[in-house]
């Protein structure tokens, strides 16, 4: 499983990219929109984990582009605001398949990536 | 009291929290006292100056009318008086002048003439001929007189010495008050002179003076120079007593003057002096007896004085309480607006930087959970790693205080996410849930149990959760303020009505007295005061709880607790305009 994380702190998309790495998971990273998309023309990946706020660009826009170049591209949002509740009621609207609150638990974190590969 | 508690306008017991330059606009107590008593002494000043000169000009006019009559009466009466004696003194001058007189010789003719003296002009007792040796040498009379010695007595001497004389009442031989006119003359046969002596009965002039008709208890009546009564009075002594009054200064013409006896009794007293004779004339007066016919036009005006004051301060108080109250009222008005405006602004504020903070601090929270998240992965799968006890459980550590800072910056984002946003739907229970988040750990420190009891059939509401949230929050604060170390709080939602849901939070504090359970809604009523209370949190949430279609009731007891029951509709009626 490839991956592709995105957010604008570098220390934070690094840190938990190696995470991924050790437990197997082929983790890259970008730091701004256009990064991610050049990263997403070079390599193959399974799956994106995008900050709902990234400089430039907002996740949900990156998200649109991405998903029209490669439509087999699965998404994770990460977000920093708000409760619960208010993002699996609006992943429905955007199409994104899954939220996470930041701070991320990696558990948990792997454990939607797994379930939404195994969809 | 109570009548007085009843009337007692809203502005009266108005504390003043503003200090400052401006902060006796809000003294109001001021304001109507400087409207009552400028409009008062504007209004009222010249009414009583009117009344006041009025009164005046009338009791002079009175006085003055008093004082005239007693003149008239004087005069009249003196002139009467000096006319009575005048004529008798001629008629005496006339006898003595008739060359046919001779008195002296003949008895019967002296009998005669006072028969006819009597007849034509009354008052006359006797008439007796006195010759130069003082002796009385012809009688014609009552009282047997002949041959009596008049020399030594002092109307004798004058009458020789002026040529005529009118006595003072006195007694003399006959012990019955008289007055004696004199005459001196030369006898037509020639030899010295006699005179001729007539006695006046003092009747006359007492019938004279009893018949005026004196107003004021009047009494008139004569004194001679030395004031010695000449005539009965029926107030001031018996005849030949000395008067208690002053002797009045001679005058040529009538004087009144005022005089006030030892009593304290105020009197009027009209003289004249009686020319050639030894009389002044007296009529006195009782001032307070004249001036009875004033009292009523004096009851008249000052009644309509006082009536008029008291209408005119009825209207001013009325006025000045009505207006005052009307600035006041507006004055609250604006105030608790301009206090919600600032609330709601300070609330939206500590929202946004609330937001702020925790958005800030989730980004460097989330690195230091990758990190330590990283390390604990090296742990766990680099075996050189492994096996360190101590510095796992510090991981561990790290990690589930970075969980705890998640959910506090969660709650934070939560709270300040509502104030954003007008209409959601929301989870009551949730909300609540959310808003005791921010008050556990005051809970936790002072013990305070707190037990929710929530319906299974709650429906979503969809309301103002931002104003919702302030609602219960403020509830939640007066509920732990009014309680003691572990005190319990109970928060119950059930249905109420078809389309309404009922939020009840109860504490087991110290409750609100009966009277003042009425105005705890008021704006600026506290019992906080001074103590950090402003009085408007309560009356906020008030406003709050309508401006999003809900009400709000209070039920306490004293020492038992308070209950606060909110009731929401599901759809929220947004009243503000916005």
């Amino acid at each position: 499983m490839r991956v592709l994380l995105v957010d604008d702190e570098q220390e934070l998309v690094e840190t938990l990219a190696e995470r991924l790495n050790i437990r197997g998971i082929e983790a890259r990273w970008a730091t701004t929109g256009d990064a991610a998309l050049e990263r997403v023309d070079q390599e193959n990946f399974d799956l994106a984990i995008l900050d709902v706020k990234i400089p430039g660009i907002s996740g949900i826009d990156l998200h649109k582009k991405m998903k029209a170049k490669y439509p087999g591209l699965k998404f994770i949002f990460m977000t920093g605001h708000g409760s619960h509740d208010d993002f699996t009621a609006g992943s429905a609207e955007t199409g994104a398949d899954y939220y996470l609150l930041k701070p991320v638990n990696i558990e948990e974190l792997i454990d939607k990536m797994t379930k939404l590969m195994t969809k | 009291m109570k009548f007085l508690n009843r009337i007692k306008p809203e502005f009266w017991d108005h504390r003043i929290f503003s200090e400052g330059p401006y902060s006796s606009h809000f003294n109001f107590r001021r304001t109507w006292y400087a409207a009552v008593c400028l409009t008062s002494a504007v209004v009222l000043a010249p009414l009583i100056f009117m009344a006041v000169m009025d009164y005046r000009a009338t009791r002079h006019d009175v006085e003055s009318e008093i004082l005239f009559t007693t003149s008239r009466l004087v005069s009249n009466t003196g002139r009467t008086l000096s006319y009575f004696l005048d004529e008798r003194k001629s008629a005496l001058d006339f006898i003595v002048h008739d060359n046919n007189f001779k008195l002296n010789v003949n008895p019967k003719r002296m009998e005669q003439v006072l028969e006819n003296l009597k007849k034509s002009f009354g008052g006359f007792t006797d008439l007796g001929c006195i010759d130069h040796s003082g002796i009385q040498c012809v009688y014609a009379g009552p009282y047997n007189l002949a041959g009596k010695d008049y020399s030594d007595q002092e109307w004798y001497q004058q009458a020789v010495k002026r040529g005529e004389f009118i006595s003072d009442v006195f007694r003399g031989f006959r012990h019955v008050p008289h007055i004696v006119i004199a005459v001196k003359y030369y006898p037509s046969e020639g030899g010295p002179f006699r005179v001729l002596r007539a006695t006046l009965d003092t009747a006359k002039f007492t019938d004279l003076l009893s018949h005026l008709e004196i107003a004021g208890h009047g009494d008139a009546f004569i004194i001679n120079h030395e004031g010695v009564l000449q005539t009965p009075t029926l107030f001031h002594g018996e005849i030949l007593e000395k008067i208690s009054l002053p002797i009045p200064d001679f005058a040529p013409e009538t004087r009144v003057f005022e005089w006030v006896t030892e009593k304290g009794t105020p009197l009027v007293i009209g003289y004249r002096y009686i020319t050639n004779t030894p009389f002044i004339l007296m009529v006195v007066k009782q001032k307070e007896e004249l001036l009875k016919s004033w009292e009523s036009s004096r009851r008249e005006l000052i009644g309509f004085l006082l009536i008029s004051v008291a209408f005119i301060l009825f209207v001013i108080l009325w006025g000045a309480t009505y207006l005052v109250n009307r600035i006041f009222r507006s004055d609250q008005k604006l105030i608790v607006s301009l206090h919600q405006v600032e609330y709601a602004n300070k609330m939206a504020s500590i929202g946004r930087l609330a937001a702020g903070v925790a958005h800030e601090i989730n980004n460097p929270l989330a690195i230091i959970n990758e990190k330590a998240g990283l390390m604990k992965d090296l742990f766990l799968f680099k075996k050189e790693y492994t096996g360190n006890e101590m510095l796992m459980g510090l991981l561990d550590s790290i990690i589930t205080s970075v969980a705890r800072c998640g959910r506090i910056t969660k709650r934070l984002l939560g709270f300040a996410r509502h104030m954003d946003v007008s209409i959601q739907s929301v989870h009551l229970g949730e909300v609540v849930r959310e808003v005791l988040g921010f008050l556990n750990k005051e809970a936790e420190y002072r013990s305070i149990a707190i037990s929710i009891e929530e319906a299974d059939d709650i429906p979503l509401v969809a309301t103002d959760a931002g104003k919702l949230q302030q609602i219960i929050l403020n509830i939640l604060n007066n509920a732990f303020a009014a309680m003691e170390d572990n005190g319990q709080l109970r928060i119950s939602i059930r249905m109420a009505g078809e389309d309404r849901v009922a939020l009840t939070i109860s504490d087991d504090g110290c409750g609100i007295p009966e009277t003042d359970l009425k105005r705890v809604f008021e704006p600026f009523f506290s019992t906080k005061t001074g103590k950090g209370g402003t009085g408007l949190g309560l009356s906020i949430t008030y406003g709050l709880s309508e401006q999003i279609g809900g009400t709000i009731e209070v039920n306490s007891e004293v020492n038992k607790g308070t209950t606060f029951t909110v009731t929401l509709p599901f759809v929220a009626e947004e009243k503000e305009n916005k």
